[in-house]
């Protein structure tokens, strides 16, 4: 099953010396590397830091576009990885050696399953569909 | 007769089913079922010989027969469905010896009841349900709370075990230390629940510190090479021993040295002790076996006076050690000011609350008041027993503290 690790940092306040960065990007090479080796990484980005986003929002029927992640708090979302597990016990796991040291040392992973897309009917062949519609 | 063998035999028997289905409801479902059966079918035709075996395998065939169901009711879904592993019927022996795997599915079941992804609310109910084999109704008595909450709690942790898909394993060994501390946490939380009773509660209330005990030997005889399981049990056969003196007749609080020591639980005390010393022997001491060693100090004296002040003092320095919490400090302080004297101990209380950081703390005030009334400095006395009162929250702490104040402003 896959589950979606979220990274979650301090990431507008920069703490760390380039020295602990460096060593924090190579801990997540590793683990893309074993992932990658086990056949159970699905998906790995990190992402530019909160300063950089926006949101887009609906309010009153019109879209709405700000500066800014949806929510100001400490951490914000940082990266993420998707890996296929057998069990949580094997997502935390490998939850617990990503490093969170990227930028201010300060953080945590939150780990969550990710939800099968539901099936859905099957769509008519093009044909058909010319003569369903009345 | 069917009562006592479902509290007996539940537990093991649903860890099974729970293995054997993958699923905490189907096996609850299919328990339920089989003790019917033996409710109707028992009175009639006799108690089986091994009524265990024969609830089991009633349970089993009910199990299969669901999972049947289960399968069927997918393959006709055109709605959503969600993708999953190939759901086939597990091919398990009905003829299988059914004493084999009880010890390992016990275990898996108590791990994963208290699995730190659950809330600890949500481990306590599961454990109590599943293990304990009590109602919801039983639970939700217990703690006080309505029965929709605790049906609420019980159905979002299988939820999250499900969904999250938390495994149906024992912990591999380098996780196990830190899993077996959750599992500990746990019973020791049901007993304390159990423990705090008022009188005036409901027998359940008893019935808690019974059920800890009882998961506390379960947990020992599953994992006998953990000293701190016996640690736990000792601690709580040694708590329990005095719950007969802890409250009077008024429903009051009786403090460790007014107790009447002749309603004692002596069995206890002796079964405790030999657990500590059991514990001890192996050699890796830790936060419920020197309590426990401290208890059982207290279970040997036969008054208050005999009591070993310099050998609790002692153990507290060692607790200290590994948990430098106010709490063992105080009470550190507390048996020095019994062993060495008064003013020793109230200074090194005093030192305590130096920093300041203990001015917030109930029991610091309180154990200061208690020594400065042994001291007869009654005036010191009665503004630390006011400080305690202002900030303690149990009822029957409040109430004991507040008596303590009267005697000395009505003297």
């Amino acid at each position: 099953m896959r589950y979606m690790l979220l990274i979650y940092s301090e990431t507008n306040t920069i703490t760390q010396s380039d020295e602990l960065r460096q060593k924090a990007m190579e801990a997540h090479w590793s683990l893309i590397d074993e992932t990658k080796k086990l056949g159970i990484l699905k998906g790995v980005d990190p992402l530019e830091p909160t300063s950089t986003a926006t949101t887009v929002r609906m309010q009153e029927g019109k879209v709405v576009t700000v500066d800014g992640p949806f929510a100001e708090t400490k951490e914000q979302l940082a990266g993420y990885y998707i890996l296929d597990c057998k069990d949580l016990d094997e997502a935390i796991a490998w939850a617990s050696r990503i490093p969170i040291a990227c930028w201010s040392g300060r953080g945590c992973v939150e780990v969550r399953p990710i939800r099968p897309l539901p099936v859905r009917a099957e769509q008519p062949a093009s044909g058909q569909y010319a003569t369903s519609v009345r | 007769m069917v009562e006592s063998v479902f509290r007996q035999e539940s537990g093991r028997i649903i860890a099974t089913l729970i293995r054997l289905s993958g699923s905490f409801d189907l096996a609850e479902e299919a328990m339920q079922e089989a003790f019917t059966s033996a409710v109707s079918s028992w009175p009639a035709n006799g108690v089986p010989d091994n009524p265990g075996a024969w609830i089991t395998t009633v349970a089993r065939r009910k199990l299969i027969d669901s999972l049947r169901r289960e399968n069927t009711r997918r393959d006709k879904q055109e709605a959503i469905s969600y993708e999953t592993e190939s759901s086939h019927i597990p091919e398990f022996d009905l003829a299988e010896d059914v004493s084999m795997m009880y010890s390992d599915d016990r275990l898996r079941l108590m791990f994963t009841c208290c699995h730190p992804a659950l809330n600890l609310e949500a481990q306590v109910a599961l454990t109590l349900r599943t293990l304990g084999g009590l109602t919801t109704t039983e639970i939700a008595r217990a703690f006080l709370l309505p029965e929709p909450t605790l049906a609420q709690r019980l159905v979002r942790a299988k939820s999250k075990i499900r969904t999250a898909r938390i495994p149906y394993e024992i912990p591999p060994i380098h996780m196990l230390p830190e899993r077996l501390t959750s599992v500990q946490a746990v019973i020791y939380l049901v007993f304390n629940e159990g423990y705090s009773a008022t009188a005036g509660d409901s027998l359940i209330r008893k019935e808690l510190c019974m059920e800890a005990i009882r998961l506390g030997r379960t947990l020992c005889e599953l994992l006998p090479k953990e000293p701190e399981n016996i640690g736990l049990l000792a601690l709580m056969l040694l708590h329990d021993s005095r719950r007969e003196a802890r409250i009077n007749p008024k429903g009051e609080l009786v403090p460790l040295e007014d107790q009447d020591r002749s309603l004692w639980n002596q069995e206890h005390i002796r079964e405790g002790q030999e657990l500590v010393e059991r514990a001890l022997r192996m050699q890796r001491v830790g936060m419920y076996q020197l309590q426990a060693a401290i208890a059982a100090v207290h279970g040997h004296a036969r008054a208050a006076a005999d009591t070993d002040w310099h050998e609790i003092a002692a153990l507290y320095r060692e607790l200290a050690r590994i948990s430098p919490t106010p709490v063992v400090a105080l009470n550190h302080a507390v048996a020095v000011a019994m062993s060495a004297g008064l003013e020793k101990g109230l200074g090194l209380i005093d030192q305590l609350g130096a920093s300041g950081e203990l001015e917030k703390y109930y029991l610091f005030h309180a154990a200061r008041a208690d020594l400065l009334r042994r001291l007869r400095r009654r005036q010191e006395a009665i503004d630390a027993y006011k400080k305690a009162i202002a900030l303690v929250t149990n009822r029957v702490e409040d109430a004991y503290l507040q008596r303590r104040l009267s005697q000395l402003t009505d003297s």
